[in-house]
């Protein structure tokens, strides 16, 4: 059986990383720079679990766990967040939302 | 074993990149579905059954349907999708991609030279990550309950839209 090599896997999740890294600073509509934070966070995922498959940890897998649970909370106030800021802006544009007011 | 991971990790790479590039949400979403179930397989492959299965509910199930769902709510029209693509055409992609390559290839390097190849890989089963996340993690679970119920009070919070209040009689004095 062949063996998937660590830097293969490693490589992937740099990768991805640094997709998401590169939509979150080039987007402006500020639901895909929500999307883009979620790749990031997967692609960390995917770091762990590579390094707990190559030290048989179960440690990996747990950070995973707690990366998910922390990318649903995450995901759940950046999208009430979204909500409030196009009702009241009326635009998705990021750099709209520039001033604080109250 | 391998050719399946090259595969897979190669229809991750490209749906990601699809992702980064659409104009419109809907098919930035459906990408971003592929992508998280290529990654789900390359979770499979390396042992992590478990989290496969994980990766598969809750990311591409559970997340990417609540971001429909707001985009439902928000009601955008094709007038977005053109605005988007004027967002995005000239040259920024440039900068920006210059730099996080230059990043990239910084970390392929450092982690070229390290040499932690040849070795095999280990099943991890459900089994420990179970016994790991009730034993010397178990604070950190009971954080994430926490940290879930104030995200649930907190979108609440945030979500709500304030009342009207309707009765000439009931209305707060202009000042």
């Amino acid at each position: 059986m062949d063996t998937i090599p660590v830097e293969a896997g490693l490589l992937l999740a740099g990768i991805l990383f640094m997709l998401g890294l590169l939509s979150v600073l080039i987007r402006r509509n500020i639901i895909f720079m929500l999307i883009s934070v979620e790749i990031m966070l997967n692609a960390a995922g995917l770091a762990f679990i590579v390094a707990g498959a190559r030290w048989a940890q179960a440690d990996g897998q747990v950070m995973f766990v707690f990366i998910l649970t922390m990318a649903a909370a995450e995901v759940s106030v950046g999208l009430a967040l979204i909500l409030q800021i196009y009702h009241q802006l009326k635009t998705l544009d990021s750099d709209a939302a520039n001033k604080m007011k109250g | 074993m391998l050719a399946t991971f090259y595969i897979a990790s190669a229809i991750a790479i490209i749906a990601t990149v699809m992702v980064i590039t659409r104009h419109n949400l809907i098919h930035a979403l459906l990408y971003l579905v592929v992508s998280f179930l290529a990654i789900a397989v390359v979770f499979y492959l390396l042992g992590a059954s478990f989290i496969a299965a994980l990766e598969v509910i809750i990311y591409a199930g559970a997340i990417v349907v609540l971001i429909i769902f707001v985009i439902m709510m928000l009601n955008l029209k094709a007038e977005a999708v053109e605005q988007e693509r004027q967002w995005m055409q000239g040259g920024i992609i440039i900068g920006p991609a210059i730099l996080s390559l230059v990043l990239l290839v910084e970390l392929f390097y450092i982690i070229s030279g390290v040499g932690m190849s040849g070795h095999e890989y280990h099943i991890v089963d459900a089994k420990a990550v179970g016994i790991s996340l009730y034993g010397p993690y178990v604070i950190g679970v009971e954080l994430s309950g926490i940290l879930l119920m104030s995200g649930i009070v907190g979108a609440y919070h945030l979500g709500r839209q304030k009342k009207k209040i309707v009765h000439r009689f009931l209305e707060e004095p202009e000042e």
